[in-house]
């Protein structure tokens, strides 16, 4: 394969590139086989106010895109922290002690691959009694449970991969078991970690758009999931975009700050 | 003169599905108050073993270790360890990995005397100007003068040093065998150390303990190594007796060797110190 030399601007090009050929194809799509399929052209205009007035309030379902997002992501934020909050404990339990690793291991790994759709009315039930909250916390529930999983399993490898050197250290010091654990366990740990961290995150804000819909909560999802409904099929195409941006977005800042928690 | 640290009847088994795999057998060693011994074999002969069941990191499967007239059980500062890989973690910079076990011994310190301790040692070994660095940015050779001056700043009762020079260049290598020797003088601490390294071994023993091939090692033979001390490496080099006391190590460790055919370490060549020839 003959290389391509770079040129200036080229990291601008290139994508831009990427992006007209998909436009095309698009273009090509909603004029031979899918006549259902809004044109670029048609979802462009259609988009046009909520994209202008990100964060206008209209209605309860019609609101700028932006603040669609902002609902969305505050309750990713609240469930990913909770996923946090109760992974990493996990994953350092299965780290450190290997007759807790052989008793929940099984019930992790058949856990691990359900899909949040299931998990869902499960958390609806759950919080039933919760009445007008119910909805919130099941979402929270059911993000928290399907995004904790990378964290668990990064901090477990994470802990499980500490040099015996280090150990070592702390065991001749004769350092606590407080001191052990924050002075050596945890910041040898810390790169693993943040990987769970960033795959949970990207976990967490893909159930979002599952939770949302299924609940109808006023979100990027639950807009998506109306506007099928109201057969306003352009919005689809707009909150497939944002979601699709948002994600990367949060995936580049975790990533960011995965490199900068390198400690080793 | 009392013994300060004993060693008896020292044992290490490892039970394998084959059968019990016998490291050490009755390792028997008396060490006296500020003596330097050194423990001398081939690579994988059990004297790191012997070296880490004395620093607690290693289970001890029969006889015993008293330190101080105290029946050894696990690991404690009270033994200050130079490990081979200088074992610094990376995420303190030098001066906190120092602290980090001041603070567990001096625990009753002001922390201005506690820092006090720190930079001493840190300075003490040529690190006053990076103390502040971490690991990282720090030279294989200042990383384990780190490492001395953590085990040193602990005030130990007794020094273990594990082929605390293995990995580094022979220049660096001399150098902190200096920087050590002279610590060693200063703080006349009781110091045991393993090495494969009969030129090291030579220039800062009183004793080295020659082991036998493992399985089942045990003591060989004691060599008393009188050079006057201060040392210099110089004057060690060309003392009349350095020579045959060489010679009587490498003959020892080369018809250890020869005992067991089977093994691939024939030549029981010294590391590269023996290309260095005094002028």
């Amino acid at each position: 394969m003959q290389t391509m030399k770079p040129f200036k601007f080229d990291w601008l090009v290139l994508p831009l590139i990427g992006v007209a050929v998909v436009l095309l194809l698009w273009q090509v799509s909603c004029a031979t086989w899918a006549k259902d399929l809004p044109t670029p052209l048609k979802t462009w205009e259609s988009s046009k106010p909520y994209l202008m007035e990100p964060f206008a309030k209209r209605g309860e379902m019609d609101q700028g895109i932006l603040r669609f997002t902002w609902y969305s992501l505050i309750l990713v934020a609240k469930g990913y922290f909770l996923a946090l909050i109760i992974g990493t404990p996990i994953g350092f339990l299965l780290g450190l002690s290997k007759a807790f690793t052989k008793t929940f291991d099984p019930i992790i790994q058949v856990l691990r691959p359900v899909s949040p759709l299931a998990w869902l009315p499960l958390g609806l039930v759950l919080f039933m009694g919760a009445g007008k909250n119910a909805s919130e916390l099941g979402a929270l529930f059911t993000i928290a449970i399907c995004s904790m999983w990378p964290t668990v399993l990064n901090t477990a490898v994470g802990v499980r991969a500490i040099p015996q050197d280090y150990l070592n250290v702390a065991k001749v010091l004769k350092l606590s078991r407080t001191k052990t654990l924050f002075k050596v366990l945890i910041p040898a740990s810390l790169p693993y970690m943040f990987t769970g961290f960033r795959l949970s995150l990207g976990i967490a804000w893909l159930v979002i758009v599952a939770a949302e819909m299924l609940t109808g909560r006023p979100g990027v999802g639950g807009f998506l999931w109306q506007e099928y409904n109201a057969l306003i099929y352009e919005h689809i195409i707009l909150c497939i975009i944002t979601i699709g941006v948002v994600g990367f977005i949060l995936d580049r800042l975790m990533s960011l700050v995965e490199k900068r928690f390198k400690t080793i | 003169m009392s013994n300060y640290v004993e060693l008896y009847n020292l044992s290490k088994v490892y039970p394998t599905p084959k059968g019990d795999a016998v490291i050490v057998k009755n390792f028997n060693l008396n060490i006296q108050k500020g003596e330097f011994v050194t423990l001398i074999g081939h690579s994988g002969c059990g004297k790191s073993t012997v070296l880490s069941m004395l620093a607690g990191l290693n289970d001890i499967s029969d006889g015993g270790i008293i330190l101080a007239g105290r029946e050894l059980s696990g690991a404690g500062p009270d033994r200050g360890v130079v490990f081979q890989s200088p074992s610094l973690l990376p995420w303190m910079t030098a001066y906190e990995n120092v602290m980090l076990g001041v603070e567990q011994v001096f625990f009753t310190a002001s922390k201005l005397e506690r820092q006090e301790i720190v930079e001493y040692y840190l300075t003490v070994v040529g690190l006053g100007e990076a103390m502040h660095k971490k690991p990282a940015e720090l030279s294989q050779g200042m990383r384990q003068r780190v490492g001395i001056a953590r085990a040193f700043a602990l005030k130990p009762k007794m020094l273990l040093l594990d082929e605390p020079f293995g990995m580094l260049d022979s220049l660096t290598r001399y150098e902190l065998q200096q920087v050590l020797i002279e610590l060693w003088r200063k703080n006349k601490i009781t110091a045991l150390m393993v090495t494969h390294d009969v030129d090291e071994a030579l220039f800062l023993s009183d004793r080295i303990v020659c082991m036998t091939d493992g399985p089942a090692a045990e003591v060989g033979k004691i060599m008393e190594v009188n050079f006057p001390r201060p040392r210099e490496r110089k004057a060690v080099m060309e003392h009349p007796d350095y020579y045959k006391l060489r010679e009587q190590l490498i003959e020892f460790l080369e018809v250890r060797a020869h005992r067991k055919p089977a093994s691939p370490i024939l030549s029981a060549t010294p590391e590269p110190a023996t290309t260095f020839v005094p002028v």
